[in-house]
């Protein structure tokens, strides 16, 4: 079957770009670039469609907002809150949601897909963490990730507060109580970031260009980094049939994957624009708006702000005078401590890796998440201590609802915050090794078939048969992690590097973290007793 | 495109006949590879004829839906107006569920499309170490050393220096130029407006938020009473609010212990600020039997009773208590500032409540 000629508008622009940028050598490479399928890897398309929608729904929003802190009088079509003073930022989201048709629509889409954009980026981070696809040469790119993610919460933070109601007001209090309590520079912080006291009349107008200029331009730059690089270094693939460190298998950009690839845009844009329609979010008019003065009970921030929100909660109150300072660490710990410890370990977890392991080797292969198990552990036992800290972030939910004492859920909090993470490393060590042992069983005795057979002899057996050739690949895609060679030399003397105390938990480390802790080994010998009845070889190979 | 081979024109009887000005058919577009038999690849295996033809048919439906509701989103922007609750929901639902359903449909369609009429791939491509070849990182660094001898730079300190030293205030140009984005701290947050001396040695009224009535002593009388108190002639300053902001709680006076300062109640009646020494949320809930004040934020917990001082949670010190008195007409005065300042800790702070005890006041 002939393709036939290209179509003449086609050809026709085609040459064009061609003759002046050469664009054809690129698309040559390019048009039928092969991505490896599964379904994980669509987890980061999530974030980065959201990104598109929240520049479009953003947009939108930018027509009506107006970032002023002055007091005016509602005049808009809201009833109850008619003639009410409030600043103008209120107003105007008031007028986007009641006056503007579809303003209403493009706020909620815009609130939902900043949701789901940070959620996004979340679970592909975890993705890429327990599958091992940040390791060489994939460092940088793992690196500008944490880097995107610790602007979208910056820039959540600031678009949290830009309507100016009571809620976000709340919010607001909360970064600047925050702002001030650091250490030296807390009071020039705040009164710079506030143009003088709390909460002054330039912090919207401030927070607006932050968050409609600076970061969303910064985030762009990453994000369009963090392609080109996915792009130059080809997308890592599962173990499989096939598939190898020195190839890619799976469907090629042109047609196929950029078809999935647009309709899975589609799909995430018809979730949020749904979740907008059906699923209320920050309905505004109802907190009425901010005042100093004022709160409501059960004030939540946005679900990625809950793990800080929690800390805040469980910290016991301590605070230091020395000299005539105040070293505010009830609030400076739980502000800054576990998004430090978090951010910290997660920019520096490849090194780590690279340091205990030894191991300088180029991956495109990923791992499956139980052939690392301490990764796995180390990787659980963080989610833990965020998912510990993100639920206190509403203890007082938790306590109404389950009808438990409130101090009770903070101590709770207070100490599921360490054993928590203890208990999620042990058991997902035992879990995954447990898995491991499973794969083992599976490639070295095969699969319960299902039909019990009797031998001459008079014994029932089930028979085993071999897994099918897909899944035995992927199981047989593991390697064991390397360890660095800790072994004294003939004069009883430790290599290079391994020496001194550091050296000798180097060694350590890398031993335990190392290995291959449940070899496969495919004896063919299936069960004692089957093998010599060979009348039935195609059931047990 | 690139290369425009005259190759044999094939006379296939599904291809139009040339078209003046475009390639001959079988004409590779983008170099030699793939131009024709695309579809028997291996690792490319074509769908089934009937499955292609139900999915055409499939998505063809898909794309209809998205049409009519992309016709419907337009019609409801025009149909349904936006203004009170009830209508902005309508319109709302109107515009969202067109909007998704022809989304929706755009996306299941692409969806049947690549499944059921596109061919399922399973193709291989080589992949090469990131690396470049030893050679040509020598190269580079040669050609680096070079350029850099030939600029001077390494070997003229003059110049290297003197670039470095003309570049370093540039640098700092941006940093200075943020000073004015607000004034510095100074003893701005060791005040609240309460202060008499802010105003000529009038003392502020306590009036009621929200309403903005003066308080008098003899109307709230009742033990357990609660009340949210802001200055009078500041009802609308938020700056000053932040601090100035009070609950005002009546309690018997056998009820109120040592450490709250007994000479700056009136008749069992308390003012504390009302925000909170943690991070600064207005700590607005008040539990009359247990006369325990509670922050909605972090939940520090605070005893009315006794100076405000913290039984849990997060806040290390009390809320901070306001001298109050009567005026002439019996209406609630505040009769001196805060003896600390309110809020949230900083660095400057110290420990303004041992200050204050040294000086031997109360706080």
């Amino acid at each position: 079957m002939s393709t036939g000629p290209v179509p003449k508008p086609i050809a026709g622009t085609s040459s064009f770009i061609d003759d002046r940028i050469g664009a054809g050598n690129f698309l040559k490479r390019n048009l039928r670039k092969i991505f490896p399928d599964h379904w994980s890897f669509l987890l980061g398309e999530i974030a980065l469609y959201s990104f598109i929608i929240l520049l479009l729904t953003g947009t939108f929003l930018t027509f009506w907002y107006k970032p002023g802190m002055n007091h005016v009088v509602y005049d808009g079509s809201y009833e109850p809150l008619k003639g009410i003073l409030m600043s103008e930022a209120y107003a105007s989201s008031l007028n986007i949601s009641f006056d503007v048709r579809g303003g209403l629509l493009m706020r909620q889409m815009h609130h939902w897909a900043a949701l789901l954009f940070i959620a996004g980026m979340m679970v592909h981070m975890l993705r890429v963490f327990f599958t091992g696809a940040y390791r060489k040469p994939r460092e940088l790119n793992w690196i500008i990730g944490v880097l995107l993610l610790t602007l979208a919460l910056a820039e959540g933070l600031t678009g949290y507060s830009l309507p100016d109601d009571l809620l976000s007001g709340a919010g607001l209090r909360i970064t600047q109580g925050v702002a001030i309590s650091l250490p030296l520079v807390g009071t020039y912080v705040s009164f710079f970031l506030f143009g003088g006291e709390y909460p002054g009349e330039d912090v919207m107008a401030r927070f607006y260009s932050l968050h409609i200029l600076l970061i969303p331009g910064i985030l762009l730059a990453l994000i369009s980094a963090h392609m080109i690089l996915m792009w130059v270094q080809k997308h890592t693939q599962m173990p499989g049939k096939g598939r190898t460190n020195k190839n890619v298998v799976g469907a090629p950009f042109y047609p196929a994957f950029m078809a999935k690839a647009g309709a899975y845009f589609l799909f995430t844009f018809a979730v949020i624009a749904g979740l907008a329609t059906f699923a209320q979010i920050n309905p505004i008019w109802a907190f009425g708006p901010y005042t100093p003065a004022d709160i409501s009970a059960g004030s939540q921030p946005d679900f990625y702000m809950g793990f800080l929100e929690g800390s805040l909660r469980i910290m016991p109150a301590w605070e230091i005078n020395v000299l005539g300072y105040t070293l505010p660490l009830s609030v400076i710990i739980p502000a800054l401590v576990p998004m430090g410890i978090i951010m910290t370990g997660l920019a520096l977890y490849p090194f780590l890796e690279q340091w205990v392991t030894g191991d300088r080797r180029e991956h495109h292969i990923a791992d499956r998440p139980r052939n690392n198990p301490h990764r796995t552990a180390i990787g659980m036992s963080a989610i833990t201590f965020y998912g510990v800290l993100w639920l206190l972030g509403a203890n007082d939910e938790l306590s109404a609802f389950f009808h438990i004492s409130l101090y009770t859920t903070t101590w709770f909090g207070r100490i599921a915050v360490f054993l928590g993470p203890a208990l999620a490393y042990a058991i997902t060590y035992r879990m995954c090794l447990g898995l491991q042992r499973n794969d083992a069983a599976i490639l070295g005795h095969g699969v319960e078939s299902g039909v019990i057979k009797r031998l001459p002899h008079g014994e029932f057996i089930e028979v085993h048969v071999p897994p099918a050739d897909d899944i035995a690949a992927h199981m047989r895609g593991k390697e064991a992690i390397p360890t660095i060679a800790a072994a004294p030399d003939g004069e009883g003397i430790p290599p290079k590097g391994l020496r001194g105390p550091i050296g000798r938990l180097r060694a350590k480390m890398s031993e335990t973290y190392g290995g291959e802790k449940i070899p496969i080994e495919e004896h063919h010998e299936e069960h004692p007793a089957i093998s010599p009845a060979d009348d039935d070889k195609s059931l047990t190979r | 495109m690139t290369d425009n081979t005259n190759g044999t024109e094939q006379p296939d009887e599904r291809v139009p006949k040339r078209v003046i000005g475009t390639p001959p058919p079988g004409t590779p577009m983008l170099g030699e590879e793939e131009s024709t038999e695309v579809l028997k690849v291996p690792g490319v295996s074509l769908q089934d004829p009937r499955t292609a033809k139900k999915g055409e048919r499939l998505a063809a439906l898909c794309f209809t839906v998205t049409f009519l509701a992309g016709i419907g989103f337009i019609a409801s922007y025009v149909a349904f107006q936006v203004g009170d609750l009830d209508s902005t929901g309508v319109s709302n639902l109107a515009l969202g569920g067109t909007l998704t359903l022809a989304l929706l449909g755009l996306a299941v369609g692409i969806v049947v499309w690549v499944r059921m009429v596109m061919p399922k791939y399973n193709l291989v491509q080589e992949r090469h170490a990131m690396a470049s070849d030893e050679e040509v990182r020598s190269e580079v660094g040669e050609t680096f050393m070079q350029g850099a001898q030939e600029s001077g730079i390494t070997k003229r300190p003059l110049l290297r220096r003197t670039l470095l030293l003309a570049t370093a205030p540039l640098g700092l140009a941006p940093l200075v130029l943020l000073k004015d984005l607000g004034p510095l701290p100074e003893t701005k947050l060791r005040h609240t407006v309460w202060d008499p001396k802010q105003h000529g040695g009038k003392e502020l009224r306590l009036v009621v938020e929200g309403s903005g009535q003066p308080i008098r002593a003899a109307d709230f009388n009742s033990p357990g009473g609660l009340l949210s108190v802001v200055p009078e002639g500041y009802e609308h300053d938020l700056n000053a609010l932040s601090k100035a902001t009070l609950i005002l709680i009546n309690l018997r006076p056998e009820e109120i212990k040592s450490g709250t300062n007994k000479n700056w109640t009136h008749n069992g009646i308390v003012a504390y600020s009302k925000i909170c020494t943690h991070v600064g949320c207005p700590a607005a809930l008040y539990e009359q039997s247990t006369h325990h004040i509670l922050c909605p934020c972090h939940q520090s917990t605070f005893d009315a009773t006794d100076g405000a001082r913290v039984i849990f949670g997060p806040a290390a010190r009390p809320l901070p208590q306001l001298p109050i008195g009567v005026d002439g007409q019996g209406y609630l005065v505040a009769k001196g500032d805060f003896p600390v300042p309110v809020g949230p800790s900083f660095w400057e702070r110290g420990d303004a409540e041992a200050e204050v005890r040294e000086k031997g006041g109360q706080v």
